[in-house]
């Protein structure tokens, strides 16, 4: 039995740094573990503020996600003091919302995950000369019409947010700047134009089609534009069996509009969906590099272990649902909302589960992108009077493009005087817990197949890479 | 030339950000320059022990170092020893690597107010002892000592902005490629005069509300965002609303105040970021270079003299009034 210890660092094409400790037996990963090695602190930051601040700050955790954490702080904040966008507010929030979560999952495919392939561990392969022309870093036909269209698309976010990241425009009480009859014609075209792009560059087909996909079989049979490249790689290379997750997949339900939140909330799990009750949400700190005991965020503090002890190994939390990991991610949203193909790749779990779920929500929220634009009414209200609450305590439970993020507030004499933050890969990323579970993706990197020799096992790059992290939001 | 790109404590905004490069994109601008990544952290193809080799390379002075381009703050906690942030897989803090890296760099480029100043990264008890390439918030010396000169010549060449424009970004290294930025292009923050030189009041569209301080009293509201919601766009740097962002965008644009986030410890405003401050009823930070009993005799004329048009649409979401024909007046 031959057994090595690999450590993989600095993890690129994740947004922020990563580390991930691998302990090899047998040309197998036998155990896992996941350090997320950066420490800013916002959480503390926040304290003692204006609660208005958090809306100013919050975005800067992350310049991927930014839109994200400004909507849970404003639905934060409206929860502390009973605030409640007008609908066309709620819309034009989506939209906004909406806008970066696409941008970021092109982002995500054609950046940060399909280069991988370039690799000349597969030049062997009948893809190899058709991914390299499409996607070789910063070089591909591929990636340069994504981030191209990408750039357009995020002018959506200079209409409705003035710019892209790091807005102000999602307020407790709706957005800041009313969009007029010629913000909504330049939405829509703009829409118009990233459908096109859509169509010819990644699914080859009408977006409705690859939308309507309802199952493994229609999925498998998919052929056209670099979605069906990348289906051929994945039976190719067996990428359904491939780094399975926990089977237990969470959302809070995205874009909350007048009518509720367009994807269901809840708990996926085993085919049946359970409801999510954020109350048994509990940040375990047994292998974080924090101090204190688990405690349900609303209650969680944030003090750094300065001396980062044993056995501590992350900077990171580990948030389980009622005692259990949880895997969130737009496979998780769209298995949760019901779709039949999400649901079939719920089941199956692994890296191409993850992304084909990705793409079918890039298919599902173009639609919805499309849909709400045509529903903007340049004349009605986009903000609500609001003012800040003197004392309260809310919740913000939004789905950003890499799943669940939950922002809770405490305000007390008028300022801040508690703020937890649990972000997506918070859930996806976390340390093991205090019962020695490993968190998701280290319970799916055990059994990855290492060659002799290979110091970056190509393998556990596919998988970490398929649940899209997002290093910074993930300590914060 | 080469950049080697490195991801500090910071949020990967201004990466993300410029990736909305446009006419032509990030890859096709940076390309046609002769400029190309040695290594950066979103774009590049090497994980793990193919990126430390080259790091480590580079340490060596192997592979020669055109542009260090470092974005986010250096962290410096707990305790001096920077292991709030410990590159990956290397097992040093990124502040041993930043002045390991950075004298052998040809420049060294901050991108955003994290690194170039600290910025958000050390807002409230800066907990994890933030702190930029060559400042501390205002203060000259940060990772880098004061008197810190790139192989070039340069000090760190700070293109603050929380996050940075896209533009401001590729048109510093575009014109270092072509030796074309020089001590005297930078201003007393050593931001690229490009775009330091302008404030983002040029051009801002509520400037007629300005003009005659018909000023909105809650967000959503058109008007001039300086007196009341804690708008700064008339001392801040920046040729936001020049050149605009995301398409025709802009934070004014977007109805929300500046916060100046060009500008060294611009985290810690010292109030509520969407409100003034005022004393006596005056609002405190007028612009900077204009006598104040001027500016306040000005306002009070102007604000007598402000058209229904102004003063209706000053406090509405929307144009309710529109500008009337010159023969009716308005």
């Amino acid at each position: 039995m031959s057994e090595r210890q690999i450590l993989v660092g600095p993890f690129n094409r994740v947004e922020g740094d990563l580390e991930v400790r691998l302990d090899v037996a047998d040309g197998a990963v036998r155990a896992a573990h996941v350090n997320s090695p950066l420490f800013r602190g916002f959480e503390m930051m926040l304290t003692g503020r204006d609660p208005r601040d958090a809306l100013t700050i919050t975005p800067r955790i992350c310049g991927i996600c930014s839109v994200s954490q400004s909507a849970a702080a404003a639905l934060a904040l409206a929860g502390a003091g009973g605030a409640a966008m007008p609908e066309q507010g709620a819309l034009a929030a989506a939209l906004l919302h909406g806008a970066e979560n696409m941008a970021d999952h092109v982002t995500h495919f054609a950046l940060f995950f399909m280069p991988d392939f370039c690799r000349p561990v597969y030049a062997d392969r009948s893809w190899h000369g058709r991914v390299l022309a499409r996607f070789t870093a910063g070089e591909g036909s591929g990636a340069r019409a994504m981030v191209e269209a990408r750039s357009h698309l995020l002018h959506i976010a200079g209409t409705l947010g003035g710019k892209w990241p790091h807005t102000l425009a999602i307020q407790p009480g709706g957005m800041t700047r009313a969009p007029d009859a010629r913000d909504r014609m330049q939405i829509r075209k703009t829409l118009r134009a990233f459908r096109r792009v859509l169509e010819r560059e990644l699914f080859g087909a009408q977006i409705e089609e690859f939308a309507a996909l309802d199952g493994i079989a229609a999925l498998e049979g998919w052929r056209t534009g670099d979605a069906g490249l990348f289906l051929e790689i994945a039976g190719d290379l067996g990428l359904s069996a491939l780094g399975r997750g926990p089977g237990r997949y969470l959302s809070a339900g995205a874009y909350p509009l007048e009518g509720g939140r367009v994807t269901r909330a809840g708990v996926w799990e085993a085919g049946a969906v359970r409801p999510f009750d954020p109350g048994e949400i509990a940040e375990d700190l047994s292998h974080a590099w924090m101090l204190g005991a688990a405690a349900h965020p609303a209650a969680g503090v944030t003090v750094p272990d300065e001396d980062m002890s044993d056995p501590g190994y992350s900077w990171c939390k580990a948030p389980r649902l009622g005692g259990a990991t949880v895997e969130v991610g737009a496979l998780a949203r769209q298995a949760v909302d019901g779709h039949p193909l999400a649901q079939a790749l719920a089941a199956e779990g692994g890296v191409r589960a993850r992304v084909a779920a990705r793409l079918l929500e890039v298919a599902r929220l173009q639609l919805w992108l499309e849909d709400w634009a045509a529903q903007l009414d340049p004349g009605a209200r986009f903000m609500a009077d609001w003012t800040v609450p003197g004392e309260g305590a809310g919740t913000g439970l939004v789905e950003a493009a890499r799943g669940t993020l939950g922002h809770w507030l405490r305000i007390e004499g008028g300022q801040i005087a508690g703020y937890q933050i649990v972000a997506p890969t918070t859930w996806n990323f976390s340390p093991r817990d205090t019962g020695g579970v490993p968190g998701p993706l280290e319970a799916a990197l055990e059994g990855c197949p290492v060659s002799a020799g290979e110091e970056t096992p190509v393998s556990v790059q596919h998988v970490v890479r398929s649940f899209d992290p997002c290093m910074v939001c993930t300590v914060h | 030339m080469n950049i080697l790109w490195l991801q500090s404590a910071g949020c990967g905004g201004c990466t993300m950000s410029l990736l909305c490069a446009e006419d032509p994109n990030l890859f096709d601008t940076l390309a046609d320059a002769g400029i190309s990544f040695l290594w950066h952290p979103s774009f590049s193809l090497e994980t793990g022990a193919e990126a430390r080799r080259l790091l480590e390379a580079v340490e060596r002075g192997e592979v020669p170092l055109d542009v260090l381009c470092v974005e986010g703050s250096v962290v410096t906690g707990p305790k001096g020893t920077g292991r709030f942030h410990m590159l990956a897989g290397t097992g040093r803090a990124m502040l041993d690597w930043v002045r390991a890296l950075a004298p052998l760099a040809g420049q060294v480029v901050a991108v955003g107010s994290c690194a170039a100043f600290g910025g958000m990264t050390a807002a409230g008890g800066n907990p994890a002892g933030a702190i930029g390439l060559q400042y501390d918030g205002e203060h000259a010396g940060g990772a880098l000592a004061p008197d810190f000169r790139a192989r070039g010549g340069l000090p760190v060449v700070n293109v603050a902005g929380c996050p940075t424009h896209p533009a401001w970004v590729t048109e510093t290294l575009l014109m270092l490629a072509e030796d074309g930025l020089g001590a005297a292009d930078l201003d007393r923050y050593a931001r690229p005069r490009f775009y330091a030189d302008h404030l983002v009041h040029h051009g801002c569209t509520k400037n007629e509300f300005y003009e005659y301080k018909a000023s909105a009293r809650s967000l959503s509201e058109m008007g001039c965002m300086m007196e009341h919601l804690g708008c700064v766009g008339t001392q801040a740097v920046g040729d936001c609303n020049i050149r605009p962002w995301n398409g025709e965008g802009s934070c004014t644009r977007g109805n929300y105040p500046c916060i100046a986030c060009t500008a060294p410890e611009f985290e810690e405003p010292g109030h509520t970021y969407t409100e003034t401050p005022t004393i006596a009823g005056i609002p405190v930070g007028l612009p900077s270079d204009m006598p104040k009993a001027w500016f306040m005799a000005l306002a009070s004329l102007s604000k007598a003299a402000t058209p229904k048009r102004i003063d209706v649409n000053a406090h509405s979401d929307r144009i309710r009034v529109a500008p009337g024909s010159r023969r009716r007046g308005s």
